[in-house]
């Protein structure tokens, strides 16, 4: 099974991530799955009533607000980076995080290195999918590259310059 | 000057020990030449023709005699002995070992200073007015706020991985000499009616192959909401700005594409999520940090200086010097000295180590210690006692800083080119050395009086061409060198883009364009007319009949 980094430990991934081309007849009723927003959008009454946990995942070019109003309905939320530079996702973290009080699991998936984890935690991700060819016991020591920061952000709401 | 305190030095120290382990994993092929792409970019790392090129931060531009020496022993201990000063006052090395980085950052941060964010799509050094802090025009010192964006902007875990690159210039005086029209964001310091600090914000200016003047967002933003605010711009940047060209990913093609109206609606509805919340400055942060810009103790004199004003008079060396090296300063007795780095047949912004203790030795006796790089690749002497300049004057000629051209033509902007950047169409140094040898004759210089002229190698406008009263562009024909030539480009309060003067010339004939333009203004101007009032009043065509005309 693979292994990711949740609540900076190494675990088994229990759950199935669907690709954006994939259709409701190839569910089962009782795994546990992230699907892709479009499916969600279309099939949110059937995905809701099945027995498995539900979790959904945002492409970088779809947008926080999409699923605003159905938090509740996430056990996972997964944000995915095409390649590691395409930083869009940051944002939508916060935004789940900060402005919409998500409280589930944030993970993130795709192009996922260790160099970026500790930004990504302080944007409110709480689980990290590294790239298959990356070792997660390896990376877990990036997540504390840096002692100390300076700005507000959702893993310290309150600036340096409030605490120094 | 800002001094580090325990958290800001842990943080600079944590970066050179993380970038020591990247540098280790890239060496043991643990990590890709893409994957650590954006690493070593994020450190001021370049690859570049002939060996890594490292962008030192000099945030808005002060430094010490204590990093001057640093850096001196850095370009000799690492490099080949000089450096060079690039045109957003930071300090570039042409020739370090990749394997020496994570030493050169170790070495850095004990004089507290790094590389961070020099490079890459993130958000860069925040650059201001050279003469911050003593200008006599001066309303509002900026460096404090320019502190508190450094601070804010170093390793924002949103904000790493933009678009593209991200600078931010701010002004606090009547002139505008940081050139805020020309950034992705410009930030104007003023007060409104009631007496209250805030910034006028402007957005979406930029060089490179789309050059624009930024539009204002915001006439006053009360300083409270500086950082929410930036945050909100930065937001609606990373989310909607295009990523899919990366020749149309800086912040002016959003905003151009939405409107400076459209995309000033956007950042208000995102900040009024963000107003008010921790992020908003406090009186007290504000306070900590102004303190270390507080003016020091200076002497108090009744006015100029006689001794200074005599030796003006009798010595027209020295004179000539004076009146373009030397700047108005707000206390009575003082002035700001430019160092200029431009002699003839130098590449202008560049530095030897030794020039680099000299520089620092004459902040040491005559300017408290402090001295500042400027965008237009010089130094400059914040507190100098008008009674030392002659003395001063002396010891800046020994030690080749004492050119007296500053705001003159041969006080050219430029920028790497061809000899040292591999996205160079041609060469820029080498155009700019036959152009100093064309214009030697100082006397001729000082009566062509103030001119901007900038040299870029590529339409990536490092060498800021676009706002150069004459800009000169590198471009290639068929694998050739040419040089495309523009006029009427401008920095400052009116900043301006340039117009392009017409089909382009080989190396060797520009000295002779450039001479056939300043022909014309000569012969056109009026006596109080600079070059570029003469060219906004008659006009290219006169430029360009003159230029083009068939040789008799
Ligand atoms: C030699 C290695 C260098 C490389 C590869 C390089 C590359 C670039 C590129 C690609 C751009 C355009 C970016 C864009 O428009 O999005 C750019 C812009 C710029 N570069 Fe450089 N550069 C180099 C050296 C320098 C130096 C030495 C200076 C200072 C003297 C400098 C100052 C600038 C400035 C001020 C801009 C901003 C133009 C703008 O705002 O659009 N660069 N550079
Ligand atoms: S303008 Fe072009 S040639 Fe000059 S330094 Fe920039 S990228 Fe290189």
């Amino acid at each position: 099974m693979r292994l990711i980094i949740k609540d900076n430990q190494v675990v088994p991934d229990t759950w199935e991530l669907l690709p954006k081309d994939a259709t409701l007849d190839q569910l089962t009723n009782t795994g546990d799955v992230i699907v892709p927003l479009a499916m969600w959008l279309e099939h949110s009454h059937a995905l809701k009533a099945r027995d498995g946990r539900l979790g959904v995942w945002l492409d970088a070019d779809e947008e926080a607000e999409c699923i605003a109003e159905d938090l509740d309905s996430f056990a996972v939320i997964a944000l995915n980076f095409p390649v590691f530079s395409d930083g869009r996702n940051y944002s939508n973290a916060r935004l789940l995080r900060d402005r919409y009080q998500y409280q589930g699991e944030l993970r993130s998936i795709g192009d996922v290195l260790r160099d970026q984890l500790f930004f990504m935690r302080r944007c409110g991700f709480n689980a990290y999918a590294l790239r298959e060819d990356h070792d997660p016991h390896a990376a877990l020591a990036s997540l504390q590259d840096f002692s100390e920061v300076y700005q507000a952000a959702t893993d310290q709401p309150l600036p340096l310059f409030r605490r120094r | 000057m800002y001094i580090y305190d325990e958290y800001d030095q842990r943080i600079v120290e944590d970066r050179a020990r993380q970038f020591r382990d990247q540098v280790r994993r890239y060496l043991a092929g643990e990590l890709s030449e893409t994957e650590f792409l954006p690493l070593r970019l994020q450190n001021g790392l370049y690859v570049q023709r002939y060996a890594p090129m490292l962008r030192i931060a000099v945030p808005y531009g002060v430094l010490s005699s204590q990093r001057l020496r640093k850096l001196a022993y850095i370009t000799r201990r690492y490099d080949k002995g000089y450096a060079h000063i690039t045109t957003r006052q930071n300090i570039q090395l042409n020739w370090p070992n990749l394997e020496d980085v994570p030493d050169i950052l170790e070495e850095l941060a004990s004089v507290q200073m790094h590389a961070i964010q020099t490079s890459g799509n993130c958000i860069r050094n925040t650059t201001t007015d050279q003469f911050a802090g003593v200008a006599a025009d001066e309303i509002i010192d900026p460096r404090p706020w320019c502190e508190i964006i450094r601070q804010w902007s170093t390793f924002h875990p949103e904000f790493a991985f933009l678009p593209r690159k991200f600078k931010i210039a701010i002004n606090g005086a009547r002139e505008d000499r940081a050139a805020i029209g020309v950034h992705d964001i410009g930030l104007n310091a003023v007060r409104n009616e009631a007496g209250e600090l805030g910034f006028q914000v402007l957005v979406g200016g930029g060089l490179g192959r789309t050059p624009m003047v930024g539009a204002e967002i915001r006439a006053f933003l009360p300083w409270q909401h500086l950082l929410t605010y930036l945050e909100a711009i930065l937001r609606v940047y990373n989310r909607y700005g295009r990523r899919d060209n990366k020749f149309k990913a800086r912040i002016k093609i959003l905003v151009k594409a939405l409107t400076p109206e459209v995309f000033g609606e956007k950042v208000e509805a995102e900040w009024q999520n963000l107003k008010d919340g921790p992020a908003t400055l406090t009186e007290s942060e504000l306070q900590r940090v102004s303190k270390y810009f507080v003016s020091p103790e200076l002497e108090s004199f009744p006015g100029d200086d006689a001794g200074y004003l005599d030796k003006r008079g009798s010595d027209k060396g020295f004179n000539n010097w004076a009146s373009r090296n030397v700047h108005p300063h707000r206390a009575p007795g003082y002035a700001a000295v430019t160092l200029s780095l431009k002699p003839n047949a130098v590449a202008p912004g560049d530095i030897t180590a030794e020039q680099l203790e000299a520089a620092a030795d004459l902040a040491e006796q005559y300017s408290l210690g402090e001295i500042r790089s400027t965008h237009y690749q010089n130094l400059v002497l914040p507190y100098v006692r008008q009674k030392d300049l002659y003395e001063l004057w002396h010891k800046a000629r020994e030690a080749g800083f004492a050119t007296p051209n500053i705001g003159l033509l041969s006080d050219m902007i430029c920028c790497p080119g061809g000899d040292f950047c591999s996205l160079a169409n041609a060469k820029s140094i080498p155009i700019a050395q036959s152009i100093q040898e064309q214009f030697d004759n100082l006397d001729y210089l000082y009566d062509i009086g103030e001119l901007e002229l900038n040299i870029s190698g590529c339409m990536n406008a490092c060498g800021h061409h676009h706002i150069g009263h004459i800009g000169i562009l590198g471009v290639d024909k068929k694998g050739e060198e040419f040089y495309q030539v523009s006029l009427g480009g401008k920095s400052g309060r009116d900043a301006a883009i340039g117009k392009i003067l017409g089909p382009s010339f080989a190396a060797n004939q520009m000295p002779t364009v450039v001479q056939k333009l300043i022909d014309v203004y000569l012969e056109h101007r009026t006596p109080e007319e600079r070059f570029i009032d003469t060219y906004e009043r008659i006009g290219m065509d006169p430029f360009k009949e003159r230029v083009y005309a068939a040789d008799h």
